[in-house]
């Protein structure tokens, strides 16, 4: 039998809103990826003495830095929230609705942040 | 009477080297499906337009397209609510087009029948027993009429033809989670293979677009912890 299966080319994703959220969700993982990588940065710096990780907390406070980490807090947010959003399709099933499974993790999120905002500032 | 534009993509093999477009001007009224608007072009317009239907109430799942780049069902949506349009009819997304509208769902079959979509076991002597609690394991996904929408809208069939897909997995999974049924280790390596559950990534568009309210992500990311725990677990089986 004579056929024609069309080619998926490079822009699927861009088609259909439902994958460009998709796609933004996959993205967000990077700017994640490159904030851990600065922290780690900062944990060698600690263990190369004061100075070294002084120099680091300065670095951080540069413009280009600021701006990396608002769009990477923007970016965890919403990451943060499409991971709590598809939690009960990965769980098995409890005897609880879908809602209150992502409402609670939601509320630990903004707990757990709160609680090291609270001792950091504090 | 009010007319909208259909946009069909037509495909004749035996003329055709690739799919083209055709507009066709359908007069419709309010209670018009789009099934109904592509059967007005079959009888008034156009005869040789091609598609697949059966039931018109979204029971048969034969009438699945891309609408405006939506897999759905003709019989359960409007023509009103594409008006002024133009409405684009596609075939099924990433699969084979056999004219017209009609896909080659043979692909679909083979992965069907090989997640063995049945109760496996020893029938009891009397009749099974099951509670509501019991069933409401797998109720939701034995609602499945095998449309289709799920593999047009899933972008990893689309890029991999040898994943399992949607559908499959939620039937596997409907077996699985029946308590009548004692098929799951014949089921377990379809679920493991490269191509079973892990090759889904969870774009969740899947469950977004069945038209019966089955959750196929649910079903596929249920079973990446069973496969993981068939993974550990083996070494403690005799």
């Amino acid at each position: 039998m004579k056929t024609y299966t069309r080619p998926v080319t490079g822009t699927w994703w861009t088609r259909n809103g439902f994958y460009r959220w998709y796609m933004f969700r996959e993205l967000s993982c990077v700017f994640i990826t490159l904030y851990a990588f600065i922290l780690l940065a900062g944990l060698y710096r600690l263990g190369q003495g004061p100075e070294a990780f002084l120099a680091w907390q300065a670095a951080l406070a540069s413009p280009a830095s600021l701006a990396f980490h608002v769009v990477a807090l923007v970016l965890v947010i919403y990451h943060s929230w499409t991971w709590f959003k598809i939690m009960p399709k990965t769980m098995p099933r409890l005897p609880v609705p879908d809602g209150a499974i992502v409402a609670g993790g939601v509320i630990a999120v903004i707990a757990v942040s709160a609680a090291f905002l609270w001792t950091a500032l504090g | 009477m009010r007319s909208i534009v259909l946009e069909c993509l037509r495909y004749d093999p035996e003329t055709d080297a690739a799919p083209r477009w055709q507009n066709y001007d359908v007069p419709f009224t309010d209670d018009m499906s789009v099934l109904q608007g592509l059967q007005y072009i079959k009888d008034h317009l156009d005869g040789s337009l091609t598609f697949r239907w059966s039931c018109r109430m979204a029971i048969c799942g034969s009438c699945g397209a891309m609408l405006n780049g939506e897999p759905r069902l003709g019989c359960e949506n409007f023509l009103r609510d594409y008006y002024p349009g133009p409405l684009r009819v596609e075939p099924l997304n990433h699969f084979p087009i056999v004219r017209d509208l009609a896909i080659d769902q043979s692909d679909f079959l083979a992965k069907l029948e090989s997640v063995k979509p049945y109760i496996i076991g020893e029938p009891p002597k009397g009749p099974y027993r099951q509670t509501p609690r019991q069933m409401e394991e797998y109720y939701q996904y034995s609602q499945c009429i095998n449309c289709l929408l799920c593999y047009a809208a899933c972008p990893q069939y689309g890029l991999n033809e040898k994943f399992t897909g949607p559908a499959a997995l939620a039937l596997l999974h409907r077996y699985n989670a029946d308590s009548r049924d004692q098929g799951k280790r014949e089921r377990m390596p379809v679920i493991n293979q490269e191509d079973g559950v892990w090759g889904c990534t969870l774009v969740g568009y899947c469950s977004e677009v069945c038209p019966k309210g089955v959750d196929p992500a649910r079903a596929v990311n249920q079973n990446k912890i069973e496969s993981a725990k068939d993974y550990f677990f083996r070494f403690f089986r005799r």
